[in-house]
């Protein structure tokens, strides 16, 4: 029984910490389907966290620190797709940009707003997102195995946590079964196929490249407002790569890509217990390498383990018209 | 959206609504520097195939671009039925029922072929009820025009020509009255011409008006009843088809005289310099694309290899350049048997005497961003006389170059000019001298004159004519039947990765090498080809 509720208690924070990962991968995917590469969802999602902060701070309310989140996050998205659409610039080059700008300005604006070295002020409980308990789980608490299931790992997360999750089989949608996800898709594959057929690929590219800010927006509140209480210098610590990784892994469609997040969000939870823990034989496994699974992870199974992954194919490349 | 005309126009009396499907009138088009269209004047009846041909750079493509709102004119009127229009974009000219079918197909490949003829033209926000009725609409469109596709399946798994037909599909599908073809032949096979010239011929009896571009005279002569001829962006000549003749053409398209023949002395073989025994190649995908390939080429002989191309044309004379090793078999050069395995590579093969004219001359034979005398020197850099150990002798490189470029006759004659700024001819040509001038025994070539104009054609014809006679051995690879034809003293037909026959020059017809093409077994009447002439 008490394995039982290790094992819960390891899903659990995999929810939570997949949750971000989950938000930014699906952003990429908005993006790199219809052909803009986005490596810069890092970038975004810091940007992102470190407004939810400071606008949580400041106005006490969670919900106005997601939209300044979404707001600074659209922003940069907006700048993106200004270099990447509109003027044809390298996406990488603008994606890293974007990261490296995000990096220097949330830490030299947080310095000087708040001289706490970077870090913004804790947030007390009404300025974060707070854990929601659904209907019933306390009457079904006591019920075994699958009531405390409901308790412990369905119900009892942030709103955010409900909201990525329900995003994936709507992005499935999206993507599958509308006009908009049609074209998406034709767009990043051949959009001279798009241009001929009467539809603006810029347009088209500037809508994705919007659908990824939003969704990173949310990913970064998520972090300083839902997951901490506050922002940290550089708190994404490599979450936009990892989430783009996820995508990569997941061949870029949303289930799959659901799975990667999971797995990496596990690898993450499981590091944490894992501390300390005498291995037979190894004796204690260094703290060093644990940190490093879910890294080593990545590689491993981006190196080959799941099958060649193939972009779409016009990702990364600008659309210029041919005569 | 607007709806789809699926019943057959009632275009049986041209004339009584309108006398011109479209009519462009004194258009004109600047690229900067450029004037790629001075003041064109054209005119297009229903119901009938008009034929645009012009060497590359004539201004055929942009016209059309132009008519189907990828470009702006910079003066001029477009007429659609008699209603003068202004066209933005595709959108426009979709909506007033101009159709194109690019030379690159703009097919989304990851698609089905449903998907792709409702992209643009789905209806409303959702998926599922367009489906439904574009799947009634098309099958009705399938039935009225013969035009079999599988809608359900992918178009990357399609052959070339169902992609095609499925390209005029979609044009149908979204309204097409008048529907422009841009060298919709390139890529097919004889019998896959013939079936397009079907479909064509269905096209004009169910009143549509088709613009065919091709540079292929015979097609014009075979299908089209009109035909315009555009030079340096003007129109130079009009004619009905059936009151002219090729040479008429050929003479308009250059503005002089063009020689089509190729005249040649029967051959003189020798010994045999280039063989190939059952050689296999297998490639990353474990796909064997090149099967029990064998072949011989003497001294003195001119042995072409016809085939669409992507059936091992491409792999095999990669093997025998040194490009790509071979996992099996043997290739014999000037009496070396060389083993799979072993260090031949292009530079080994130059060595030994081996040329090769690559087949995608921008991607394997020049660097387009180099200076013309750059890239007339790749493969050769570390020749005496252009290398001073190691560095490399400007002087010299740019003075044989300018030698190259007079006695091959490239223009402009700049040794420094950007290799891209040549017109595909003259690269050609700068390549074939760059080959040519180290008298090789052995010369590869493939696609010698693929957007090489016709000028330029009958010269670098000449001069693989000249090399033969001098006794070098010459393996030409070309998706032109025609040169093939022309050149050949042997004729080796490719399909499916094999060498599937065998014939000579006399015994060789368009109909017999083209259902040896097609992969289709040799029938005595060769019903296959439409000749013509």
């Amino acid at each position: 029984m008490e394995s039982y509720f290790w094992l819960l208690s390891l899903l659990d924070s995999t929810l939570r910490l997949a949750a971000p990962l989950l938000l930014a991968a699906l952003a990429g995917f908005y993006s790199e389907r219809a052909g803009v590469v986005d490596i810069g969802l890092e970038g975004k999602m810091l940007m992102a966290a470190f407004a939810a902060a400071t606008t949580a701070a400041f106005t006490g309310s969670a919900l106005a620190g997601l939209l300044a989140a979404i707001g600074a996050s659209l922003a940069m998205a907006l700048l993106h797709g200004f270099a990447c659409i509109t003027h044809r610039g390298n996406q990488v080059v603008s994606g890293v940009a974007l990261n490296i700008v995000a990096m220097g300005l949330t830490a030299v604006l947080g310095n000087a707003w708040f001289e706490m070295g970077g870090r913004t002020p804790n947030l007390p409980a009404a300025a974060r997102f707070g854990e929601v308990t659904l209907p019933l789980a306390e009457t079904l608490r006591n019920v075994p195995v699958l009531g405390s299931l409901y308790y412990e790992l369905i119900s009892g997360h942030n709103v955010l946590v409900y909201l990525a999750l329900v995003l994936v089989p709507v992005t499935g949608w999206i993507a599958y079964r509308t006009r908009f996800g049609l074209r998406l898709r034709a767009v990043g594959e051949n959009p001279a196929a798009v241009d001929t057929a009467g539809i603006s690929v810029p347009a088209l590219r500037y809508q994705a490249v919007l659908i990824a800010g939003l969704l990173c927006g949310i990913a970064g509140a998520y972090l300083s407002t839902a997951q901490g209480a506050g922002f940290q210098n550089n708190m994404t610590a490599g979450k936009g790569y990892l989430a783009l990784a996820a995508l990569i892994l997941g061949k870029w469609k949303p289930v799959p890509t659901l799975a990667a997040c999971l797995l990496f969000a596990a690898a993450d939870a499981l590091q944490t217990r894992l501390q300390g823990v005498v291995m037979p034989g190894i004796g204690e496994v260094p703290v060093q390498l644990i940190e490093a699974l879910p890294y080593l992870l990545t590689v491993l199974l981006l190196a080959g383990f799941v099958g060649k992954a193939i972009p779409p194919k016009a990702s990364g490349r600008p659309y210029v018209k041919e005569r | 959206m607007h709806a789809v005309t699926v019943t057959p126009a009632p275009h049986s009396p041209p004339k009584s609504a309108h006398q011109w499907a479209v009519e462009l009138v004194g258009i004109d088009k600047r690229f900067g520097p450029v004037h790629a269209n001075k003041d064109v004047t054209l005119r297009f009846a229903p119901a009938s195939i008009h034929g645009l041909v012009g060497e590359n750079g004539a201004g055929k493509s942009t016209l059309m671009s132009i008519l189907y709102g990828f470009y702006h004119a910079d003066s001029g009127q477009i007429l659609v039925r008699g209603r003068e229009v202004e066209i933005k974009g595709s959108q426009d000219a979709i909506g007033l029922g101009i159709g194109m079918v690019h030379q690159h197909f703009m097919l989304v490949e990851t698609f089905t072929v449903l998907e792709n003829l409702l992209l643009g033209h789905e209806g409303g926000p959702l998926l599922a009820p367009a489906v439904a009725r574009a799947r009634r609409e098309v099958e009705e469109l399938e039935r009225t025009f013969g035009l079999e596709v599988p809608l359900d399946a992918l178009v990357a798994d399609l052959p070339v020509g169902v992609q095609q037909r499925v390209e005029i599909l979609k044009a149908l599908y979204r309204g097409a009255d008048v529907l422009i073809l841009d060298e919709p032949t390139a890529v097919l096979s004889p019998p896959e011409v013939e079936q397009l010239f079907r479909i064509l011929e269905r096209l004009r009896a169910e009143g549509r008006t088709v613009v065919l571009i091709t540079h292929k005279l015979k097609e014009i002569m075979a299908i089209t009843d009109h035909v315009s001829v555009l030079r340096r962006g003007a129109v130079v000549a009009e004619f009905a088809t059936a009151a002219t003749s090729r040479q008429e053409l050929a003479d308009a398209m250059v503005g002089r005289k063009a020689n089509l023949d190729v005249e040649k002395a029967p051959p003189q073989p020798g010994p045999v310099l280039l063989a190939a025994d059952g050689v296999n190649v297998v490639d990353a995908r474990g796909v064997t694309t090149l099967k029990n390939a064998c072949l011989t080429v003497r001294a003195g002989e001119i042995v072409g290899v016809a085939g669409v191309a992507g059936n091992g044309q491409s792999e095999l004379l990669e093997v025998l350049s040194g490009m790509r090793p071979f996992a099996s078999g043997r290739v014999t050069i000037k009496g070396t048997a060389l083993e799979p395995g072993g260090t031949y590579d292009p530079a080994d093969a130059r060595r030994r005497g081996v040329a090769h004219v690559p087949e995608d001359r921008l991607k394997l034979a020049v660097v387009k961003e180099f200076p013309a005398a750059q890239s007339a020197i790749l493969g050769y850099h570390e020749e005496k006389g252009l290398a001073r150990k190691w560095r490399l002798d400007w002087k010299r490189v740019t003075a044989k170059t300018a030698e190259l470029m007079e006695r091959f006759d490239v223009r402009p004659r700049d040794p420094a000019l950007r290799t891209s700024l040549f017109s595909g001819g003259n690269q050609q040509k700068l390549v074939m001298a760059r080959e040519m001038e180290r008298d090789p025994d052995i010369l590869l070539v493939g696609q010698p004159t693929r957007g090489v104009d016709i000028g330029a054609i009958a010269f670098i014809h000449k001069q693989l004519v000249a090399l033969r006679d001098r006794g070098k051995a010459i393996l030409l690879v070309s998706a032109e039947l025609d040169e093939i034809m022309a050149l050949s003293d042997r004729i080796l037909v490719m399909c499916d990765g094999e060498i599937v026959g065998e014939l000579s020059a006399a015994e060789a017809t368009e109909g017999r090498i083209g259902s040896m093409m097609a992969g289709v077994a040799e029938t005595a009447t060769g019903s296959v080809s439409g000749e013509e002439q």
